[in-house]
């Protein structure tokens, strides 16, 4: 029986984690709702695990989606993982073909070389140590750029890291004295023992050339054991949850398990498998711009793992889907601070999440519901008995900018649509302002006070103009009619031919407002409806990467210094290139963006302004006109 | 008595030493920016809510900054946090995490906590 006392401290540490792991599966296990443990049943006999498998290894290990987003960081994570991996999966086989016996106990893997000092001198065992030094030097260089990413951040591409508390510092310490102190481990025993490959060998003759290796190695095993030992029973309490949190997150994900509207085992599996690699921050525009520096999601979400009072900061957040898009892990991050919200500020006895997921709050919350008096019962009744096949909803944020519905006047007019405009004289709130500010009864009010009114109306077809109200209605409403944003009315209004346009020779930049594009996923209509009518000029904000306004009703805390600080430096962002137009499609983005133009910027057109600019041949020959006037009359004073 | 079909209104005194103003403090501690109100009343204008009731958030600016908190508790619940008012503020006060704030000021009052 090969052993030596400087195992234990790694033995404690491993059976600790793989006890600890076991014992949180169970846990999550039970407290999932009945289907989604028959999901989950379903998922493990079918396609479901194979594709976890495959999530597993194209993310987990090789981290694909880091890499595409930042190479520098990708290949950090992934020599950290992979390599880790290899050379864990790679020394098993090792001690198993080269070690004195089969089926060894996994330290022998992990300290193989300690009790097989000669190995490796000839043959395949010389190759297979070359293969054991390649991966160690990966793994080294991962690491180097790790210590560089944590000092200068910049120079791997990161404008912000996430910052660390006292216990991450120690884990995070122990992690990073792994590997060097393995090297140094094995250098100095292949040094004593003259074999090794071209890292741990050359190193070690180096070091056997002037110190007392074989005395020398002992200190090292140790400290490669306990190093590893702090890091697996720090691991609960740290970040570096996230490996085996994320393994389980892959599969209730693949199975089917969704975010709720409350606390349960997978928001704690989502939260549990944040890594903090602050992808999120960089992507932040209250961290780009506004210089708001403790509320991004990887804050939020290791304030809700350390059972930390987040509602503040869950308030503080713009919604628009930005980090959630740009999340490796997959987060759904605007879902979780959803619940934040919802939960509202907690009470100072709280328990911890991870013993009862807030049950009592939640208790409260329904207790509270059943009490609960009508705040709206001012709204009475509307009736539409016109029996129209559109229904056009503008919302409130259209009535701020009134060219918007009057352009979609227009437009339903020219396309000989029978129509009816549903909040002509203001409208009722869609009821997702108030869902963003947590309070789900009170907009449950609202929504029952639309879905009423459009139910009456008989309308096949309701379009809106506002990304917000388009949203609630699709998630929210439970409509027998087909909702539409104005963005996909009029391009379906062009692909009928409907509609007459003219080709305006102007360029265009377009902003995918959050709500539409990575809120609702519609990125391909306005950009449809625009080719057609303008050039089209791509910017370097296309798509999920559109900036938002920052004047979202999602950030009730905002003040407005810092939402016009935002509005600016998107407006210059967008319009760079500088276009003859900017055209969002959201009259919030509008509103916001005007607020902040400077008169060198161009105009700022809803998509339905500009679609009857190209309908209309009227107004452009009288503007024509007036010039022409006024230089005459230029010309007649200067005579 | 009679009165000839006249009344006469009773005297009405802000005594600010027995109003409440611990609702208006909350929100001046959370949302400075209520402190930049010049009352143009653009919110009032604009208001959603204002077409079915008589919600007015200048109104509501008024009594909470003089303490008469039961008119503002019957006004404030009647509010849709659209945002609307905050769009149009021409002193950029967050008007919408006045009413938020104002709504919860009122909750942490019903429970002691203030």
């Amino acid at each position: 029986m090969q052993f030596d006392p400087f195992v234990i401290p790694f033995n404690i540490g491993l059976y600790f984690i793989i006890l600890y792991c076991v014992a949180t599966c169970i846990v999550w296990f039970r407290d999932l709702s009945r289907t989604d443990k028959l999901r989950l049943q379903r998922g493990f006999f079918g396609r479901p695990f194979v594709w976890s498998i495959r999530e597993i290894f194209m993310e987990s290990l090789i981290h694909r989606k880091i890499i595409r987003i930042n190479p520098v960081l990708g290949y950090m994570h992934m020599s950290l993982a992979f390599g880790w991996f290899l050379l864990i999966v790679l020394g098993t086989i090792e001690a198993d073909i080269f070690g004195d016996s089969h089926l060894n106990p996994p330290y022998k893997a992990i300290f193989f070389r300690f009790f097989n000092p000669d190995h490796g001198a000839e043959g395949f065992a010389r190759a297979y140590s070359f293969i054991m030094d390649l991966i160690l030097a990966f793994i080294l260089s991962g690491l180097m750029i790790a210590i560089i990413k944590r000092f200068w951040s910049r120079i791997v591409g990161m404008k912000k890291t996430t910052r660390l508390k006292t216990l991450d510092k120690i884990a995070l310490t122990s992690l990073w004295l792994i590997f060097p102190s393995r090297l140094l481990a094995e250098s100095l025993t292949c040094g004593a023992a003259g074999s090794g490959s071209f890292l741990t060998g050359s190193l070690g003759s180096f070091f056997a050339g002037f110190l007392p290796a074989s005395q020398m190695a002992y200190p090292f095993w140790w400290l490669y054991s306990v190093s590893l030992a702090v890091f697996f029973i720090l691991l609960p309490r740290t970040r570096y949850m996230h490996i085996p949190s994320e393994l389980f997150l892959i599969f209730l994900r693949n199975s089917g398990v969704r975010t709720g509207d409350q606390h349960g085992s997978y928001t704690e599996a989502q939260v549990y498998s944040c890594s903090s690699c602050g992808i999120c921050i960089d992507k932040c525009q209250l961290s780009s711009s506004a210089g708001i520096n403790n509320i991004q999601s990887a804050y939020f979400v290791k304030g809700l793992k350390r059972n930390d009072d987040v509602y503040d900061i869950s308030l503080n957040c713009l919604m628009c889907g930005r980090c959630e898009t740009a999340c490796p892990v997959g987060i759904e991050l605007g879902a979780l601070r959803m619940i934040q919200r919802r939960a509202g500020k907690a009470p100072e006895d709280m328990k911890m999440i991870w013993t009862g997921y807030m049950r009592e709050r939640n208790q409260q919350i329904s207790d509270k519901a059943n009490n609960y008096i009508k705040a709206y019962k001012y709204l009475t009744s509307e009736i539409i008995d016109t029996s129209p096949d559109v229904l056009y909803f503008a919302g409130c944020m259209t009535h701020l900018i009134p060219g918007i519905a009057s352009s979609m006047e227009k437009i339903f007019e020219t396309a000989g649509v029978n129509y009816r405009f549903m909040d002509k004289d203001g409208s009722v709130c869609c009821g997702r302002p108030l869902m963003l500010a947590g309070k789900d009864r009170e907009a449950r009010e609202l929504i029952q006070h639309n879905t009423s009114t459009i139910w009456s109306s008989g309308a096949k077809m309701l379009v809106t103009s506002c990304p917000i109200c388009l949203r609630v209605f699709n998630e929210s409403y439970h409509l027998d009619v087909e909702v539409l944003h104005h963005t996909q009315f009029i391009s379906r209004m062009i692909g009928e031919e409907r509609l007459d346009l003219k080709f305006l020779n102007q360029t265009v930049v377009y902003h995918d407002p959050c709500e539409l594009g990575r809120g609702s996923g519609i990125y391909d209509e306005p950009r449809k409806v625009l080719y057609h009518i303008a050039k089209y000029q791509k910017t370097a904000f296309e798509r999920e990467n559109a900036p938002c306004c920052g004047g979202s009703l999602g950030n009730i805390r905002l003040d407005s210094r810092k939402k016009t600080i935002i509005a600016s430096d998107a407006l210059d962002d967008l319009t760079s290139s500088s276009p003859d137009y900017l055209i969002t499609s959201c009259p919030l983005c509008k509103k916001t963006y005007g607020k902040v133009r400077k008169p060198d910027t161009p105009e700022i057109l809803d998509i339905a302004e500009i679609v009857v600019r190209a309908i209309s041949d009227s107004s452009r020959p009288e503007k024509l006109n007036n010039k022409k006037h006024q230089e005459e009359v230029i010309y007649l004073e200067t005579k | 008595m009679k009165n000839f079909g006249f009344s006469s209104i009773k005297p009405r005194v802000i005594d600010y030493d027995k109003n409440n103003r611990t609702v208006l403090d909350y929100i001046m501690e959370h949302e400075p920016s209520f402190a930049l109100c010049i009352g143009c009343g653009g919110c009032a204008a604009t208001c959603s809510a204002a077409r079915f009731t008589d919600m007015s958030l200048r109104k509501i600016n008024i009594l909470l900054k003089r303490g008469e908190n039961d008119e503002v508790r019957r006004l404030i619940n009647k509010c849709m946090l659209c945002g609307k008012c905050t769009l149009v503020c021409p002193r950029g006060v967050n008007t919408r995490n006045v009413i938020f704030l104002t709504q919860q000021a009122f909750k942490k009052l019903d429970n002691y906590a203030v």
